[in-house]
């Protein structure tokens, strides 16, 4: 157990590596950001000075080195537009993205399971039939065309909700919230909405084809025959082992969520880590776009690693210390 | 428990039309069939059928802009779907714009398939640590989420035709690369495969032409759902303005033009070409849900 989880740790600091080495080399070749940095009227003196400022005159190695240095000691470098660290500014957009994430991961739970349950004990009704039916089209769905359409429905044509940015925060645990108050969530709905929709469909069609799956097994049948409730019958046995294989997917979701938050941010101005990423990558702030993919890349690697062994400590049928490598 | 008499038999089935036979029993998988043969034809015909080029800048006529879909425009041609903030008729460029990203989906996903099924079937042939080696990566690879790789790419590569189709290609090929080692191993043990080896015939010439025919039926169905897959990122990459170049939209950033105007009540910009989007990937979908069914050995009749 414990190699296995220092085996990973040792796999997340290569990946880690590549990511930064990949990005890092990339982005030299993409283009020179004292272009876009300085103003266009600046001489050449200027423009220099402002390079060396910025360590970018440096050979590319040079520059890989100091970084990875730095990074060794938690320090990602400085943001060329923000001239602050960009772990920092990155962190800073951190709550935003993260609530939003969350609430979408309760909407597609908190409707998907109920949904796929009703879909899968009765297969061949005809609300199972329109849930199914729904659940294609939300795989189909473009999510950042429904958030147009959300946006075009629910702000511009009806005014229920608000369209862009993010309401009031208050502060919660020392971090900035906004989904705590009314206001705030109100703010929040369409983005999170749009986020969940995918996971949504996902969920329904995995629980009911588990149920469905399940259904058939012998203990469903044994608990049956002992004249359980089918309230009982349901709600503790058939619950019970198909939330096994859905958490590790509702796990590896979460991810997912907070990388595909870059697109639903972006439609609605949400002010993210995802919308800072994709001004980053424009302005070709570099620390900053390094940083985010290192900071997320990461965060991915721990949700697999805690998703794993979350798994294996529920299902007692899985021992990762078999797993041989 | 009628005994059939072999005189009953009726005509010998190749396996192709039994194939026919099973896909087209489901009303919602012939509608997608359909739809999609439509889609295809209307993008491969796009020239012909476009009443406008949308390419062609001098064709546009400004005082045409944001015109309603039905509306005339000063020359007296009607836009059908209205036009948007260039004059440019909605049509028409949808049209090409379909073009674009079924051409994007669909060369992406061939060399994908063709990368990723070679890597996963010379894995299972080879076994041993170069197996584990790639499935190591595959692994790696597909525990982060398509649109992080992509946009990793992206950052680096810039845009372009060319480079959207090698981050979608990057993206893809582990999917395929796991889907055929495991097709590949479950091959690896079939009598053939001892046959031919027995034969003494060459590793390429088994892995080619004996191994991966018979891995192929799950790698089709993994095909549908990852060119509508690509097709989807694709159009969500170019909606943030990562992946192609303007002057040859596709529909991601057809609907990414129309976004400015939305707030102004003009929907049409965005709606239709996101509604061409929708009609495309649910029909692969509806065509790859079928397809699984029927290919799937373990649900055959």
């Amino acid at each position: 157990m414990t190699v296995y989880v220092l085996r990973r740790l040792a796999q997340t600091l290569l990946v880690l590596l590549l990511t930064s080495g990949l990005v890092f080399g990339g982005l030299y070749l993409v283009g020179d950001p004292v272009e876009i940095l300085v103003n266009p009227q600046a001489d050449q003196e200027e423009r220099a000075r402002s390079a060396a400022a910025l360590g970018l005159d440096r050979p590319a190695l040079e520059q890989y080195w100091i970084f990875l240095k730095g990074a060794f000691s938690g320090d990602l470098g400085k943001s060329f537009v923000f001239g602050r660290s960009a772990l920092e500014v990155i962190i800073e957009r951190m709550p935003a993205t993260l609530e939003l994430a969350l609430l979408a991961m309760v909407m597609s739970v908190g409707l998907g399971i109920p949904l796929g349950l009703y879909a899968g004990l009765r297969p061949h009704g005809l609300a199972a039939r329109a849930i199914m039916a729904g659940s294609i089209l939300g795989f189909s769905l473009p999510t950042f065309w429904v958030g147009l359409l959300l946006i075009m429905v629910f702000a511009v044509q009806l005014g229920w909700l608000p369209s862009t940015g993010r309401g009031p925060t208050t502060e919660f645990l020392g971090v900035q919230v906004s989904i705590l108050t009314w206001e705030g969530l109100r703010y929040a709905l369409l983005p999170a909405l749009n986020l969940a929709l995918f996971k949504l469909s996902l969920i329904v069609r995995l629980t009911r084809a588990q149920v469905r799956e399940q259904s058939l097994l012998d203990y469903i049948r044994f608990a049956r025959a002992k004249g359980l409730k089918r309230a009982r019958v349901i709600g503790v046995h058939l619950l019970k082992n198909i939330l096994i294989p859905l958490i590790t997917v509702i796990g590896l979701e979460l991810g997912s969520v907070i990388a595909f938050a870059v697109v639903t941010e972006t439609i609605f101005a949400w002010p993210g880590m995802g919308k800072l990423v994709i001004d980053s990558i424009f302005q070709l702030d570099r620390p900053v776009v390094v940083a985010y993919l290192l900071v997320t890349v990461f965060m991915f690697i721990m949700i697999n690693l805690v998703v794993d062994l979350l798994y294996s400590a529920l299902d007692p049928r899985v021992r990762i210390a078999e797993v041989k490598s | 428990m009628s005994a059939v008499l072999p005189a009953a038999e009726p005509v010998p089935q190749t396996p192709f039309r039994r194939f026919l036979e099973e896909f087209f029993e489901s009303k919602l998988a012939t509608l997608g069939f359909v739809m999609l043969a439509g889609i295809v034809l209307l993008a491969l015909l796009a020239p012909l059928l476009a009443p406008q080029n949308p390419y062609d800048l001098a064709k546009l006529e400004l005082l045409d802009a944001r015109l309603e879909p039905g509306a005339r425009s000063v020359a007296g041609i009607t836009y059908l779907l209205g036009t948007d903030g260039q004059g440019r008729d909605m049509l028409s460029a949808i049209l090409y714009g379909l073009r674009v990203s079924l051409y994007v989906g669909v060369v992406s996903g061939i060399i994908a398939l063709t990368l990723g099924a070679l890597t996963g079937v010379l894995a299972a042939y080879a076994g041993g640590r170069i197996e584990q080696f790639v499935m190591r990566v595959v692994d790696i690879q597909l525990g982060f989420p398509a649109i992080l790789v992509a946009l990793i790419l992206l950052a680096v590569l810039g845009k372009g035709v060319d480079k959207i189709i090698i981050a979608l290609v990057c993206v893809q090929w582990a999917y395929y690369a796991r889907t055929a080692r495991s097709a590949a191993l479950v091959e690896r043990g079939k009598e053939y495969m001892e046959a031919a080896r027995g034969l003494g015939l060459s590793g390429t010439r088994i892995v080619l032409r004996h191994l991966l025919p018979n891995a192929l039926p799950p790698l089709i169905v993994v095909a549908t759902v990852q060119v509508a897959h690509a097709i989807a990122l694709e159009a969500t990459l170019s909606f943030l303005g990562l992946g192609l170049p303007t002057t040859e939209p596709s529909l991601g950033l057809l609907i990414a033009n129309g976004y400015e105007y939305l707030m102004s009540g003009k929907y049409w910009i965005s709606f239709t070409p996101g509604v061409a989007l929708l009609a495309t990937i649910l029909a692969i979908n509806l065509v790859g849900d079928q397809l699984r069914d029927v290919l799937n050995p373990r649900l055959a009749k």
